[in-house]
């Protein structure tokens, strides 16, 4: 197990993480940079301060405690709903791929796609604003047509890693993938 | 290829003996269904399994040896387990080891053709059998295909679990030559509620389709359907809703049993909304029956109908003036005015005859609520339309006198300019025009001009008040359709028993140990996006609008352009389905989408 760090598009450091329980089985796990203290303190001091002008201005002290209510509700639903801590990417090689982000308040949110599914993992770049971003994502098969994509699934999206580590990602990824290929062809020749 | 082997985790404590299943050569893995220990006779082992084979169409066979061994000695037991292999011959005989009390289990295959040399790696992957059961996660459309190719891997595994039941059915007190375990096997689960219910059901639903029958015998009989009834019908909320309930009934209780899961959570969730529906009613009745709130209820109502004549009386004084600095024209101002305050004093007359009655009336027509909340509602909606039957009176006048304006003016504007609008061609073509007919034309022309600001006043006041009374009945009828399709049944479902509603399934790698095989833990992850519990809701949104439209107008080809709404929610739906993964879906939607086709104005 090891973990490298890298830094995200916007410049963030980030930790990749990667694991080998066996031979055809990784975890690649891309932790996102924690939650600042001086952030979270600039936005509540921010809001108590406009709390506090409102308060003075109509003497009704609903408003303070209103303000410390919502500071509450905002930090649970943001820490639950959009703070990310950690993606992470299982490779299973005769199984499927799950990709999991766990929250900051502890949720995780997984997704499995079975081998079947999956045609390939790219590294597509995107023209972001000024930006040109590179992402990695999995192409899903056709069923209909074994040529063709049927849909597209980005990874690391809130992680946002920079082409270097999303190069190991990539080789790592396709170590078991082309197993895959190999012992398919293996039988296909037999 | 790597060999993938499911182990039920209810059997990790077994007694050793031989492990039953079902083999699936593409994908080469091994679904373990049951442990059958010893004593056993080979010859009752094969017929058994060819009995469930039979039964449920299912390739179950013997697929190798469990050894569970308390001490560290009997290796008399492996050699003999080996041996086993030549008895039960199946290619690759797998043999699962535990040792003590130790996590890390040894698995190795036993290959008869020794030609393939590759050391084949084994993962091994618990499941929980009950809930893989339990949960319906293959897809409807194949559930007979156990043998395609391109049934994804994972709901052939679920398939070949869930077809087993009859496996499952024999438990430890059993008598049989054959002792196994799986997850029933320490008794059956079964709830004396549940089959109470399942007996108690048929001749109970035999019943309610009998009621049924004569209760839709008598609305489509003959007598209701002339002219005045039927109109009088089709314009009250009332009778659309006890029609839409009646279907629901039906569904409920027509003795097929349902064909696939959809249709199975559809009736389960009718049917938690009807008694949802009837408690909430029956709730609303004991509180207007309680301490004569009837009673208040009618003493207020005259009262608000002479406060709102009243109000309207002011607005139509206030448009007789000069409204808002505009100058009417006086005269018609005058009429117009005059006859809509006539109007009204016919309204409060008819008020205030019925006024000695109201109070019964209210009383019967509470008792309605007994049916439901949503019926409820509607008499509700229904009797605020009656009792603002003047507004739409007005409405109606103003529209009507408005519209015939601007189709004069549109009409002489055009002999104005010396055009025709030609009927048979569809277009408008120039006309030479009389002197007396162009005189009396642009003579008209003038009038109607001038009088056209006084007439769209009045059109506008009052489409806005019919619009505030509309928008009130549309939010009553919103919150009905909201009662009406809200898939409670799904919903207690997703809370309660999470695995029957399973979107997919989570791995996670247990601890490992170099040289064992992998482990990993099958668990059902609980579907997250409404899309899978909307379909359901869509089903009896449909069904509504389907009734609302041979309601409103006889024929079906007329209601084309209302099920486009409907049909395009749908296609929205099933593509949201078939990307679920990874989009975002929009609860209520498609349900606004089906609520905006109802509130219609008239031209």
């Amino acid at each position: 197990m090891e973990e490298r760090r890298y830094r995200s598009a916007s410049g963030a450091p980030l930790a990749l993480r990667c694991r080998q329980h066996s031979a055809s089985c990784r975890e690649l796990a891309v932790r996102c940079p924690r939650l600042q203290l001086r952030s979270l303190s600039a936005v509540t001091s921010a809001v108590w301060l406009a709390a506090y002008g409102l308060f003075v201005l109509c003497q009704n002290s609903m408003v303070l405690s209103a303000a410390i209510f919502l500071t509450l509700i905002g930090l649970i639903i943001y820490l639950h709903f959009v703070k990310i801590d950690q993606e992470s990417l299982l490779v299973i090689g005769s199984l499927g791929i799950q990709v999991t982000s766990s929250y900051a308040s502890g949720k995780e949110s997984t997704t499995f796609i079975e081998m079947s599914q999956v045609k390939d993992v790219v590294i597509n770049e995107a023209i972001h604003m000024q930006k040109v971003i590179y992402y990695l994502c999995i192409l899903l098969q056709d069923p209909q047509d074994p040529q063709g994509v049927s849909e597209v699934v980005p990874l690391f999206q809130s992680s946002q890693p920079r082409l270097d580590c999303l190069i190991e990602v990539y080789k790592s990824c396709h170590e078991i993938l082309d197993q895959r290929k190999a012992a398919s062809q293996s039988d296909g020749v037999k | 290829m790597v060999l993938k082997v499911f182990f039920p985790s209810c059997c990790s404590s077994a007694e050793s003996g031989i492990l039953i299943g079902r083999w699936i050569p593409e994908q080469s893995s091994a679904v373990i269904l049951a442990v059958v220990h010893f004593p056993f006779i080979p010859v009752q082992v094969k017929q058994y399994l060819r009995e469930v084979q039979q039964v449920t169409k299912v390739s179950v066979s013997v697929l190798g040896s469990w050894n569970n061994s308390k001490q560290e000695k009997e290796e008399s037991l492996s050699e003999f387990l080996e041996d086993l292999g030549t008895i039960f011959s199946h290619e690759p005989w797998i043999q699962i080891s535990k040792e003590g009390d130790s996590k890390f289990w040894n698995c190795s295959t036993l290959q008869k053709q020794p030609d393939n040399h590759r050391e084949e790696e084994i993962i091994l992957v618990y499941y929980d059998q009950r809930k893989v059961m339990l949960s319906h996660l293959h897809p409807p459309s194949d559930t007979a295909d156990l043998g395609a190719e391109d049934a994804s891997k994972l709901s052939a595994i679920f398939n070949t679990v869930a077809s087993s039941k009859v496996l499952f059915m024999t438990d430890r007190y059993d008598d049989g030559p054959i002792k196994m375990t799986h997850w029933q096997s320490d008794g059956i689960e079964a709830s004396i509620i549940v089959e109470l219910m399942k007996q108690a059901s048929v001749p109970a639903c035999m019943l309610l389709t009998f009621l049924l029958s004569l209760v839709s015998g008598v609305c489509n009989s003959r007598v209701l359907k002339f002219w005045p009834l039927s109109f009088l019908w089709s314009k009250l909320s009332t009778c659309e809703q006890l029609g839409h309930r009646l279907q629901h009934l039906q569904v409920i209780s027509s003795s097929k049993k349902a064909q696939n899961q959809t249709q199975l959570m559809r009736k389960a969730n009718i049917f938690v909304s009807l008694l949802i529906d009837v408690a909430l009613g029956i709730l609303l009745m004991s509180w207007l029956y309680r301490k004569n709130q009837i009673g208040h209820l009618a003493d207020t109502l005259i009262p608000v109908a002479d406060h709102v004549a009243e109000e309207l009386q002011d607005l139509l004084q206030w448009l007789m003036g000069a409204p808002a600095g505009l100058k009417m024209n006086r005269a018609l101002d005058q009429v117009l005015g005059r006859f809509f305050l006539y109007h009204i004093h016919l309204w409060i007359s008819y008020i205030h005859l019925m006024s000695p009655f109201i109070e019964m009336i209210l009383w019967y027509v509470g008792l309605s609520a007994c049916l439901g909340l949503t019926v409820a509602l509607c008499i509700l909606s229904d009797i605020i339309a009656l009792l603002t039957f003047h507004i739409y009176c007005f409405y109606v006048y103003g529209a009507r006198l408005y519209c015939l304006k601007i189709y004069g003016l549109s009409s002489l504007w055009r002999l104005f300019r010396g055009k025709k609008w030609n009927v048979l061609r569809q277009r408008v073509d120039s006309c030479s025009y009389d002197l007396d007919q162009l005189f009396i034309g642009t003579l008209l022309f003038t009038i109607l001009l001038f009088l056209l600001p006084t007439t769209a006043l009045y059109y506008l006041v009052f489409t806005l008040l019919c619009l505030l009374v509309v928008i009130v009945q549309g939010l009553i009828h919103l919150l009905v359709d909201l009662i009406d399709s809200l898939p409670l049944y799904s919903i207690i479902l997703r809370f309660c028993r999470s695995y029957r509603l399973a979107a997919g399934v989570k791995f996670r790698v247990l601890e490992q140990q170099d040289g064992k095989p992998l482990r990993l833990l099958m668990q059902l992850h609980p579907c997250r996006h409404p899309s899978l519990v909307l379909p359901l809701s869509m089903g009896t949104g449909e069904l509504k609008q389907e009734s609302r439209k041979l309601v409103t107008q006889e024929s079906m080809g007329t209601g084309e352009q209302k099920t486009g709404h409907s049909s395009v929610g749908k296609r929205k739906i099933q593509l949201l389905k078939k990307q679920c993964l990874y989009q975002p879906s929009v609860l209520w939607q498609c349900g606004a989408d089906i609520q905006a086709a109802d509130l219609q104005l008239l031209p």
